[in-house]
């Protein structure tokens, strides 16, 4: 794969499956309970991170956004597989390479408090083994967070939701990672606390690193992002600038984030017909055309090749 | 003919300071109401006591002047945010709407569930084609009002209109009365009568 | 990249020991009812016999053909087994439901019965409870069934209180669903596979607690031909070299507690949610 001068992350056709029985326990027919077979969740991916940005990924929840972020990093479970290009800093991303990266050049902020050893104070965790000074930047990190000084004494059981998502972004904050991905970072959030973590990730971003800003919120992405990366299907459809969606659906590259910006309530809020196909049902080609209203028979043969656009990437034959 | 909230308190614990404090809120039949405040006002903790799931510390859930019924099919129906929390992982979907009585041949249409989704069991189908049958079950639960909880906040932005767009028609048709609890105030302005912010003291 | 595909999967894997222990369980059993007696009676002109083509398991010191004994005693310890592991599973599941969905009182003491029995050594229980109830099958039953069902219990208990929290049990209640109807249609399929391999880990234990009870003297009487009883009575010949009399009938025991440790271990697999998909 030819690579661009000064990207960070690059990842091209990125695909990941799972390996699943076909039929919950309790399927009359015994032979298609045994049998397994590969449900694919991410399909053709394709997403280009530089340093100094936020990239938002949004779309809608259980289209597959986790496991693009568990992907990266090299965290899925044993039953995916994954095929595709991942370059980090022009190299190949190899599974050796992930683990050594993870934690020190590359971060996650976890979606959940799950993600938390439930037996380790908060404090410790968060640290990590950085040993020697980071109980010091953890300390204004817990602040500026708000967190009450009892904090780092709590085990992850005793947060509230709030402060879990707090101490979560700090797991991250406290690392010196090149680029941070951010899996629903602000939910449960208080409106004062959410708006400090997105001002730390901008402030991340001015240093010359990266975040990807993964999240189910468009008016969030498109406030707070500089690009947005549209996510249907497990695909990126289109990677536009954020002021593309203040700019009206004319300026968006791809028919579904055209339908996507009339359907906001601040715009039309009128939707097309028809559902995102889930894994398991995905059609052959593109994965919008059978809801697209430009659909030529070409669109249903082939997944149509990534495309520029007035500065944006879009997976569409045409110019719509 | 209303729901209403009367000086309404709530905390889960006496040690805990009050998640709602003085709350007084009402809704007419044929009325949407949105209730918008950024997250960790309460909203929730308003939207599961007016349903009856919680029992407010002090203050009273008034409808039509008498208290919430504790017995039979409740008139007041709460949809929660994420569908696959609330239906039961081990069903088919039909099961799922015969629960409520729902099962009739004009529902899935109307719905926009496609037949096939019947016999499927909740993890083969995604977090908007789930959030249609737990709308579906609490429309047709006979209900007079519904209380949505950030019902589409989970949801891509077409999915989210095609979900309001259904349960406005049906709303409109029987003259219930909604309460739409979002943090999205586009949203809210989109499909309320009249919103209120608790988050502002001026109820 | 990750992803070796294996050429058996789990859930093939019980469906293979489920077939594998069926067919060992219904010889064994077939045996033990339609041996006849007179095939296990022998005679003292056999008597010490080491194993042989003729007697694959030796003869005892009277004589009996101990491949036929062990398998009619396996049969009894089966029996045994099975009826005592299901009593107890069924006691665990309604106590477990009793406590998650009764008042906070019946929690209470539950877990304090629990507790109690849980405290004082299995081994001691049984036979406490055999000894007091006038031994023989019916005082090993009851004593048994009696001491297994506390951690499958606990088990359920927690399951039960976990799923009344759950949000579709909520809205049930709201459709206007009673609870027993919530119990019927929402919560007692979810303990079904609870059920089954709470059972099936039970049984080996229930079988070799049988034996071992039986061996001591409290549990079985010395006519039936039980496991324990045929090793108790092998103990006494032993040190004039007839090994095979204990050995052989011990190994068979040790066999088919781990057949059935294996299905239970294999179910457990692919009904916890962190391995299902293997």
């Amino acid at each position: 794969m030819e690579q661009k001068n000064g990207t960070l992350l690059e990842i091209h056709d990125l695909s990941v499956s799972f390996q699943m029985y076909e039929h919950g326990i309790g399927n009359s027919n015994l032979y298609r309970g045994l049998k397994q077979t590969d449900l694919q969740v991410i399909s053709d991916l394709h997403l280009t991170v530089y340093p100094g940005e936020i990239v938002a990924v949004a779309g809608s929840s259980g289209s597959g956004k986790s496991v693009f972020a568990s992907a990266i990093l090299g965290i899925l479970p044993d039953n995916a597989t994954v095929r595709g290009h991942l370059h980090y800093k022009g190299e190949e991303l190899t599974a050796a390479r992930q683990r050594q990266l993870r934690g020190t050049e590359i971060a996650l902020v976890p979606q959940s408090v799950a993600f938390l050893d439930p037996l380790m104070k908060v404090g410790a965790q968060v640290d990590g083994h950085r040993k020697s000074q980071p109980t010091e930047k953890r300390r204004s990190l817990f602040r500026r967070f708000d967190l009450p000084d009892k904090t780092p004494q709590l085990y992850p059981f005793e947060l509230s939701g709030g402060m879990a998502r707090r101490v979560l972004v700090s797991t991250a904050f406290i690392t010196d990672a090149q680029l941070i991905i951010a899996d629903e970072p602000t939910p449960g959030m208080g409106l004062e606390q959410a708006l400090e973590a997105l001002r730390l990730f901008r402030e991340m971003a001015e240093e010359g690193k990266a975040v990807i800003l993964i999240t189910h919120d468009i008016d969030l992405a498109i406030a707070f992002a500089d690009r947005v990366a549209v996510f249907y299907a497990g695909t990126t459809v289109e990677t536009a600038f954020a002021s593309d969606f203040k700019n009206g659906s004319d300026a968006l590259r791809h028919p579904y984030s055209k339908a996507l910006w009339n359907a906001l309530p601040q715009n039309g809020f009128v939707p097309i017909e028809g559902f995102q196909p889930y894994a398991g049902n995905l059609p052959k080609g593109c994965l919008f055309a059978p809801r697209c209203p430009y659909k030529k028979a070409q669109c249903t043969a082939d997944v149509p090749p990534i495309r520029e656009v007035r500065g944006g990437e879009v997976r569409c034959y045409y110019d719509v | 003919m209303a729901l209403e909230a009367k000086n309404v308190y709530f905390r889960y614990d006496k040690k805990q300071s009050w998640i709602l404090e003085d709350c007084t809120l009402k809704v007419e039949k044929g009325e949407c109401l949105a209730v918008s405040a950024p997250s960790g006002y309460g909203k929730t903790t308003l939207a599961m006591l007016l349903s009856g799931y919680l029992k407010p510390v002090k203050g009273q859930i008034l409808l039509e002047n008498r208290p919430l019924p504790q017995k039979g099919v409740c008139p007041v129906q709460f949809i929660y945010q994420h569908p696959e929390k609330a239906i039961n992982p081990r069903w088919r979907l039909k099961r799922v709407l015969e629960e409520s009585g729902a099962l009739r041949e004009d529902i899935p249409d109307a719905f926009g569930i496609e037949r096939a989704w019947l016999d499927r069991f909740p993890r083969e189908l995604s977090g908007g084609e789930l959030q249609r049958f737990c709308v579906a079950r609490a429309l047709f639960s006979g209900a007079d009002y519904l209380i949505c909880d950030e019902i589409s906040t989970m949801l891509d932005a077409i999915t989210q209109a095609q979900i309001w767009n259904v349960v406005l028609a049906e709303a409109a048709k029987r003259n219930m009365g909604i309460i739409a609890v979002t943090h999205n105030q586009h949203l809210a302005e989109r499909i309320a009568t009249r919103v209120v912010d608790i988050s502002k003291k001026e109820l | 990249m990750k992803g070796q595909h294996h050429s058996i999967n789990s859930r093939t894997k019980v469906v293979i020991w489920t077939v594998v222990m069926a067919v060992v369980f219904t010889f064994v059993y077939m045996f033990g009812i339609f041996a006849s007696d007179e095939a296990a009676a022998g005679s003292f002109l056999d008597a010490k016999q080491p194993p042989s083509w003729e007697h694959f398991f030796g003869t005892d010191a009277l004589g009996r053909d101990l491949f036929i004994r062990t398998l009619k005693g396996v049969s009894v310890s089966m029996t045994v087994g099975i009826a005592a592991s299901l009593i107890s599973a069924v006691i665990a599941v309604v106590v477990g439901i009793a406590a998650a969905t009764g008042s906070k009182y019946a929690d209470a003491f539950v877990n304090w019965l629990i507790d109690l029995v849980m405290s004082v050594p299995h081994t001691i229980l049984i036979i406490l409870i055999s000894f007091a109830l006038g031994r023989g099958l019916k005082g090993l039953l009851i004593g048994i069934a009696a001491t297994h069902w506390c951690s499958l219990a606990r088990l359920t208990r927690g399951e039960v209180l976990q799923l009344r929290a759950q949000q579709y049990v909520a809205v049930s209640r709201k459709l206007g669903k009673s609870g027993g109807w919530i119990l019927m249609h929402h919560l007692l399929p979810h303990l079904v596979p609870q059920f089954f391999v709470g059972l099936i880990l039970m049984f080996p234990h229930a079988i070799l607690h049988e034996a071992s009870i039986s061996f001591l003297g409290f549990g079985l009487s010395p006519e039936q031909p039980a496991i324990g009883i045929i090793l108790s009575e092998s103990m006494r010949y032993l040190s004039t070299g007839m090994w095979w009399s204990a050995v052989l009938p011990g190994l068979v025991l040790v066999l088919i507690v781990l057949l059935v440790d294996r299905l239970g271990e294999h179910l457990r697999i692919i009904m916890d949610p962190y391995s299902a998909q293997q």
